[in-house]
């Protein structure tokens, strides 16, 4: 059954005007169609679909709390199993940065261990947006947050690189991960439709602006989004079981955009144009990760 | 029914083949540890037909059991202590999401300093947190309570999570014989489960855990507090039918020795046995004490303890926790239960046993002998038993 | 007041009862006989405020396209965030200010 013209994921919802979070939801629901069980980690998602007493979601839904919505799907799966109803429902989670890479990386990682049939789904806008912007571990290099605040002591922002959340997941040696980018949706799509085929833990890693976070106007959410992977700074690849010598990427971009193309629209960076070599510094990690890629030894 | 030998860990476990409780989460911790090795192992011969979790951690081993009660499954877990702590923010969200999971807790201390002996600070820490309250005095109480726990937590008038706490090591690991029910005999107490909640199901779309405004939350906490009061009737009714199926009668607080007694014990758990010892003894000299033990401690049988005390003069309350800064737990609730009533007993707190230090039949002597003397003049409210107080005063000096 | 047991809420996708769209500084209008009907605005739409509709009755870029869905925003939600507007390959899509 194609499920793609139906909405999962109801209008009215809270979500500010331009927020991707909606874009990913309403994707991956509508590859999973209504056989569908969803978990959601606290952040902004759960606070802005179900102001109470009203709900955006069109399937059942449960949030609990921040850091443990892998161990509450899998309660939900272990639960459907003794009731012998598990096979043909799907079991997805939503979860932000925060509820993934930081606070909830725990129980995912559990969740992972265990072999629990759960996609999970990672919205990252690369910080604590629900609380005001405040930096996780998500949050890129050179970023300004409320937390990596730039002035004269501090002129780059968050000091720290970006955690790799789906290399980790990878190296458990789950069955899938992947990331992946709404702005190629075809990608995206194809992904979520192979995770959903496979039984066992599945992470997918997907980039979620934040237009208040991310400072730039609304209506450029899709577009970059889609610098993000033509810079290469969000590649596009999935990983099998772990297989790290077989990272397939998904979209090779036959001539790198700079990154600056990138920066450059996002109040986050702005700060970064007055640190040129900071710059420098961001497109050489790009360079050095695409480098086994584009010039395979 | 079949005598065995059991540990109190043990107990929970049966009660929870015995319930035909399908998920099981959990994650060992001393003194509780027991019972999920228990429960892997009924699983693995084939005693028992559930889904046990390994999970990675107690909040985990909650969390899940959430999502399980949500999805329309009997749940239970087990924790003590520092797992019942890291629990704490999920414990509230269970009783507010009205979901009847069963929890078994090996009563132990906090810390630091870090110490896994019996201690009841753990449970009273959660006080607050919308569960229902049992405490085993025996390995027989522990298995009979969790198997009520169910039947109070599952009825539609209350569908609140309990916790049934048995001390460390006194009864989690010491074996006693328990009669262990036939299974058709709590299939006919339990009754098939019946869904009487609504659970995650596709076929029928809800939403679970959604964010509420000030215009709404006050009406939903309220909505706990009513629950909680139609647990008080609930939870008799349960006892009695209990009681009919299986010749086994519980009370939410229980006396010996009470009619005459001008100074009545109150105790809570395994520290029970030894009270009722003393006032054996201190009956055969002469003595006018008797004893009244807590079951039941949320709801808090605040009508009950009032009627059962209502001939003594002074009531000694044995606290195994204490909240610094004011007294022990079971004192503030009994002393609180009599703040309407016009003559009321003079109500003493007696701190004890902390940390696994052993509760002997001289700590109540002594406690009587300080009650008797309040009941003629003038006495200190929260008095520590068995303490080397002098060692103290000379790293944190006189009062 | 409507309290349920454990704050479930038992009807599902009910903020479409609620209405967004008076957040809106801007409007997207969709010039029709512009749109190639190629659905980027709404797959894109975050609310969503698009609706797909039969296409007969609308005006049309190239009549090979009649049979296609077009389509449709509902200004009840439509937060006027402008993402369709520009991610709209042929810009058919205006965004002009709201007078209030």
């Amino acid at each position: 059954m194609n499920y793609e013209d139906m909405e999962f994921f109801a209008p009215g919802h809270r979500a500010c005007a331009g927020c991707a979070a909606p874009i990913i939801v309403k994707w991956v629901l509508k590859l999973a169609g209504p056989n569908t069980i969803v978990v959601n980690a606290t952040g902004c998602l759960e606070v802005f679909s179900t102001p109470y007493p009203h709900s955006a979601w069109r399937l059942p839904w449960i949030h609990v709390a921040f850091e443990n919505a892998s161990a509450t799907a899998s309660g939900i799966e272990a639960a459907l199993k003794a009731m012998g109803k598990k096979e043909g429902t799907n079991i997805i989670v939503f979860g932000g940065d925060g509820g993934t890479s930081d606070i909830g990386i725990q129980s995912l990682s559990g969740m992972a261990e265990r072999g629990h049939d759960v996609l999970y789904v990672l919205y990252d806008n690369e910080a604590y947006m629900n609380t005001g912007i405040q930096r996780s571990s998500s949050t890129p290099f050179g970023a300004w947050t409320t937390t990596s605040q730039v002035g004269p002591s501090k002129p780059l922002g968050k000091e720290e690189f970006k955690k790799p959340i789906a290399d980790i997941m990878a190296a458990h040696k789950i069955p899938y991960v992947a990331t992946a980018n709404p702005a190629f949706l075809p990608d995206f799509k194809a992904k979520v439709q192979k995770a959903l085929s496979i039984k066992g833990p599945k992470f997918i890693h997907t980039i979620s602006s934040c237009t208040t976070g991310w400072r730039h106007d609304p209506s450029k959410t899709i577009e970059i989004m889609r610098l993000a992977t033509e810079t290469g700074i969000f590649p596009l690849w999935e990983i099998e079981n772990g297989d790290f010598g077989h990272r397939k990427i998904t979209y090779m971009p036959k001539q790198r955009k700079p990154v600056e193309e990138y920066l450059k629209p996002q109040g986050r960076f702005r700060h970064l144009f007055s640190e040129p070599e900071k710059i420098k510094e961001i497109q050489k990690m790009v360079d050095d990760w695409w480098a086994q890629y584009e010039h395979p030894q | 029914m079949p005598m065995m030998m059991l540990k109190g860990n043990e107990s929970t476990a049966y009660a929870a083949k015995l319930a035909r409780v399908k998920v099981v989460p959990a994650y060992p911790i001393t003194p509780s540890t027991v019972f999920p090795e228990k429960v892997s192992e009924l699983i693995a011969n084939g005693e028992m037909d559930a889904e046990f979790l390994p999970v990675e951690s107690e909040h985990s081993a909650l969390s899940a059991a959430i999502g399980a009660a949500a999805t329309g499954v009997r749940t239970m877990t087990a924790t003590a202590s520092q797992g019942l702590a890291f629990m704490n923010e999920i414990l509230y969200i269970a009783s507010g999401m009205r979901l009847p999971i069963v929890m078994a807790i090996g009563n132990r201390a906090l810390a630091a300093p870090v110490n896994i002996w019996a201690d009841q600070q753990d449970t009273m820490m959660v006080r607050d947190s919308g569960w229902i309250h049992f405490y085993a005095e025996t390995n027989q109480e522990a298995l009979d309570l969790t198997i009520i726990a169910f039947k109070v937590s599952e009825n539609e008038n209350v569908l609140l999570p309990a916790l049934m706490g048995m001390d460390a090591f006194v009864l989690t690991h010491t074996m006693e014989p328990v009669n262990v029910p036939e299974q058709k005999d709590v299939d006919a107490f339990l009754g098939e489960k019946e869904i009487n909640y609504p659970v995650l199901d596709p076929s029928k779309p809800a939403t679970f855990g959604a964010f509420v405004f000030p215009e709404h939350y006050m009406e939903f906490r309220y909505s706990q507090y009513i629950a909680m009061e139609h647990a008080k009737k609930v939870i008799d009714d349960a006892f009695e039918q209990f009681n009919k199926i299986f010749g086994r009668g519980y009370s939410k607080v229980s006396g010996f020795q009470v009619e005459d007694a001008d100074i009545l014990f109150i105790t809570m758990g395994s520290m029970t046995g030894t009270a009722r010892e003393t006032v054996r003894k201190l009956r055969e000299e002469g003595e006018k004490v008797g004893l009244v033990k807590i079951t039941v401690f949320r709801p808090f049988p605040k009508d009950e303890i009032i009627e059962i005390t209502k001939n003594a003069k002074v009531i000694a309350v044995v606290d195994r926790n204490i909240s610094p800064g004011f007294a022990g737990a079971i004192f503030t609730e009994v002393a609180a239960s009599f703040t309407n009533v016009k003559n009321r007993p003079k109500i003493i707190d007696f701190i004890l046993g902390l940390g696994g230090r052993d509760i002997r039949v001289e700590n109540y002597e002594e406690i009587y002998k300080r009650s008797k003397k309040a009941m003629r003049g003038k006495f200190e409210e929260v008095q520590w038993i068995d303490v080397d107080e002098e060692s103290v005063k000379e790293v944190e000096g006189s009062l | 007041m409507k309290i349920t047991k454990g704050v479930v809420i038992s009807e599902p996708g009910s903020t479409a009862l609620e209405e967004t769209g008076s957040w809106r500084t801007f409007r997207p209008e969709i010039r029709y006989e512009k749109c190639i009907r190629c659905m980027i605005c709404w797959n894109y739409c975050p609310e969503p405020a698009i609706e797909k509709k039969p296409g007969e009755e609308y005006p049309v870029a190239n009549q090979k396209l009649i049979k296609m869905p077009v389509p449709v925003i509902n200004y009840q939600y439509c937060k006027g965030c402008g993402i369709c507007v520009n991610e709209c390959p042929t810009k058919a899509i205006d965004f002009v200010r709201e007078e209030k």
